[in-house]
């Protein structure tokens, strides 16, 4: 096979638990965002704008959704002679066979898929974040600092790095310390998940790390530490622009929301770096002559006969008459019936609403206690489930 | 798999849906918010089965070759057969244009003989309807008919446009009666969908006998010149059928897409229409934007009104501005405070802030590809 200078692997097994049910049945990057996409559509998308052609997606929890969404990779243009997009899930070698129990595992059981491509860069990325990026830039910079890894920084504000994976570094940008969800931050340079390697310094080191029993494989917690002891040249990589770990409810809410407004947070009409995604070849959407659709986005195969305010409808999503929606997810295919009430909610796909049903409703009494940890004030309702004409369902509630 | 193949024929030299084709074969005009023509045709034909498909091409084809490219939206990027462009070339007997559709299909001789299927569809490409055709081929298959016309009732008037308009009197048996081209008179409610299904062996027989008796126009030299020795039959269609002959009729089947009964039955979710992808973001709604009875596409903007109208994908209407029964093509921008009725901009027109343009419904105003207003 060709040798290619470097390759992607994408790690896209996480359930991704605190999404509750949206990832019962689908792996986190299949999760739809933004309308007419998935949030695996931007990784994939970047690396196909920063010209990588071969990238591996390592599968593992529920990996139909996301094996049929992928295909060929034809939506991407990733349906390459040589290289392409490429599904590894786990498998079983001679008579052993395991899972992937970690993220540094997950590569390590795939390095006979890197050797094939000979690549002197492996680029490590997660399925789980919303950004546009050119990583053929961060790619330039690993080269100019001839570093070992490069590791890709947001600027995050001091009050929030206590969350994050922070990299102090000199004035040179050269990492010298990585503290994983520090109590004091020494700064606020947070890792973004995003790694390229020399792979003939990440070869050995995934070799010795799955002999290892006591590490927990994982790139942040073992790799990324171990190359520091060894005093290996590791460089932090500024990325300014909108970034979005879309791994909990209301930051998956928050994420479909900064898409809106004139001037959005997150601005993907720009035709810069464009996002490419699976079309389902439906028309366009269409507004019904009694329909107000304010402040929101709408995707092709939509119908809208009632009210809608500061949304985001998916591709399929039906809104039937004198239905109103605030702040709402309408996920693809889902069915709003006519004068039912939708605040501040996920309906996720395929999900029914019956008609006059209110979704997100004032909390009464009478609902009792119900477990809104995930969700806050974010009302979820589950894939293909159906809510009954009339039905009620108070804030915060996750119905499946 | 069907044993059949099927023929678009795309080069009509005497086309002309106004500004709309000076530029394009009437195949590749957009239709419908983010379609071209002959899609329809190809995601039919698809959608049924057939999966060699010769698209003949004559006059300003590159705007149909770019969308086409090498049919892998349809489906039709195939290891055996396929789909296959069939542009002029100039022989010492072929002289590179086409003196009528027998001159097309005998130039593409070569691709008809290639053909491994028996049966073949030979369609036009500025209807546009949405079925398959599996049933017709088979209906034909079991009787003895030389040919199969698709047909369905159109109690309008011939139109003044330029294709032919076929009309068909048929016994209680479905077997064509009587032939009437372009009679403005016609009293005849049955009229020809520009859908053909013969044998192969019969369509290479009457091309090169009416081709060697120097007469070249398939409708009127073959079908009703030979009304009497071929055994025609009819196939009914009932659902809804677009000719899009002139800019008026291309205007009402664009407008009534807007009528829930022609969208569903035009996009119907069973016989998806396929078409090149644009990879643009969702539409979005923003300001005192909105749009009222209308079919808006992905990538719009829309800041200002839009009422009973079709935006394909890409415009940007800007705050302030109205935008009533008009059909804006690809990249359109309406500028600021202007107002549009029953305007069709072609694709990437540009109307600058406070323009005030309107046409009339049988008379819209048709703005040309890429011009300032």
């Amino acid at each position: 096979m060709p040798k290619k200078k470097i390759i992607a692997m994408l790690l896209a097994g996480g359930q991704g638990s605190r999404l509750g049910v949206l990832t019962k049945s689908m792996a986190k990057p299949a999760v739809p965002f933004g309308g007419k996409y998935r949030i695996i559509d931007f990784p994939l998308s970047n690396c196909v704008n920063s010209e990588i052609d071969t990238v591996g997606v390592l599968t593992q929890y529920e990996p139909l959704a996301l094996n049929a969404y992928l295909g060929s990779g034809q939506p991407w243009d990733l349906d390459r002679m040589n290289g392409g997009v490429f599904v590894l899930p786990p498998y079983v070698s001679g008579s052993e066979g395991q899972w992937y129990s970690g993220t540094a595992n997950a590569v390590y059981q795939n390095i006979q898929f890197i050797d094939q491509f000979d690549p002197e860069y492996v680029l490590i990325l997660s399925g789980d974040h919303i950004y546009k990026m050119n990583y053929s830039a961060m790619l330039r910079f690993h080269e100019s600092k001839h570093a070992d890894a490069t590791i890709a920084v947001l600027t995050v504000p001091m009050e929030e790095a206590a969350r994050f994976g922070i990299m102090n570094t000199d004035e040179d940008g050269r990492i010298i310390e990585f503290e994983e969800k520090p109590k004091n931050p020494k700064s606020n340079k947070a890792s973004m998940g995003i790694y390229i390697f020399n792979w003939n310094v990440l070869r050995p080191l995934l070799i010795a790390d799955a002999q290892n029993s006591s590490s927990d494989h994982d790139f942040g917690k073992n790799i990324i530490p171990k190359l520091l002891t060894d005093s290996a040249s590791l460089y932090a990589y500024g990325f300014t622009g909108y970034w979005k770990d879309v791994g909990t409810i209301r930051s998956l809410w928050e994420a479909n929301m900064d898409l809106l407004g004139s001037d959005p947070e997150f601005n993907l009409l720009d035709k810069n770096l464009r996002i490419y995604s699976k079309s389902p070849a439906l028309p366009p959407h269409y507004i019904g002559k009694a329909a107000e659709v304010r402040n929101s986005i709408v995707s092709e195969g939509c119908e809208v006969y009632g009210k809608v305010t500061r949304s985001v409808l998916f591709t399929g999503a039906q809104i039937g008459e004198n239905a109103e929606i605030t702040d709402s997810i309408i996920m693809p295919n889902a069915i709003v019936g006519e004068n039912a009430v939708i605040k501040k909610a996920i309906i996720a796909e395929g999900a029914v609403v019956g008609a006059g049903a209110v979704i997100g409703a004032k909390r009464r009494p009478e609902d009792g206690d119900y477990d809104t940890s995930l969700t806050g004030d974010i009302t979820l309702i589950a894939n293909s489930v159906t809510i009954n004409e009339g039905e009620r369902v108070p804030v915060g509630m996750i119905v499946k | 798999m069907k044993n059949a193949f099927a023929l678009i024929y795309t080069g009509d030299a005497s086309m002309q849906i106004r500004e709309l084709t000076f530029s394009r074969s009437v195949a590749a005009v957009p239709f419908g918010g983010r379609y071209r023509i002959i899609d329809f045709m190809l995601s039919n034909l698809v959608n049924t089965g057939i999966y060699n498909v010769g698209v003949i091409a004559q006059k300003n084809y590159h705007s149909l070759m770019d969308h086409i490219e090498s049919g892998k939206e349809w489906d039709l990027h195939r290891k055996r057969d396929g789909l296959f462009v069939l542009p002029p070339f100039v022989t010492h007997d072929n002289t590179g244009v086409y003196r009528g559709t027998v001159d097309a299909l005998r130039s593409c001789m070569g691709y008809i003989r290639r053909s491994e299927q028996d049966y073949v569809v030979l369609t036009g490409s500025h209807t546009i309807y949405n079925t398959t055709f599996s049933d017709m081929i088979e209906a034909h298959i079991n009787s003895d008919a030389d040919i199969t016309i698709m047909y369905n009732e159109d109690d309008s008037k011939a139109s003044e446009g330029p294709f032919d308009d076929l009309r068909l009197q048929i016994d209680e048996n479905g077997y064509i009666t009587d032939l009437e081209l372009n009679n403005p008179k016609t009293k005849k409610k049955y009229r020809s969908c520009d859908a053909f299904v013969m044998r192969k062996d019969t369509l290479e027989y009457l091309v090169e006998d009416t081709y060697s008796h120097a007469r070249y126009d398939f409708t009127n030299d073959v079908l009703v010149t030979r009304s009497k020795e071929l055994r025609l039959k009819g196939w009914y269609y009932g659902g809804y059928v677009g000719r899009l002959n002139s800019v008026v009729d291309y205007y009402k089947h664009n407008m009534a897409l807007l009528d829930k009964s022609v969208s569903s039955d035009l996009f119907n979710p069973e016989h998806p229409i396929y078409t090149k992808i644009k990879d643009e973001f969702p539409a979005s709604y923003v300001g005192n934007g909105y749009a009222v009875n209308s079919v808006v596409a992905d990538g719009c903007v829309i800041e200002g009104i839009v009422e009973n109208s079709i935006l394909f994908r890409g415009v940007h209407i800007r705050p302030g501005a109205v935008v009533r029964n008009s059909i804006i093509m690809q990249g359109g921008i309406v500028g600021e405070d202007s107002m549009l009725d029953s305007v069709i901009m072609d694709k990437n027109v540009n109307v600058l802030d406070n323009r005030q343009l309107s046409g009339y419904c049988t008379y819209p105003l048709v703005i040309r590809k890429g011009r300032r207003v």
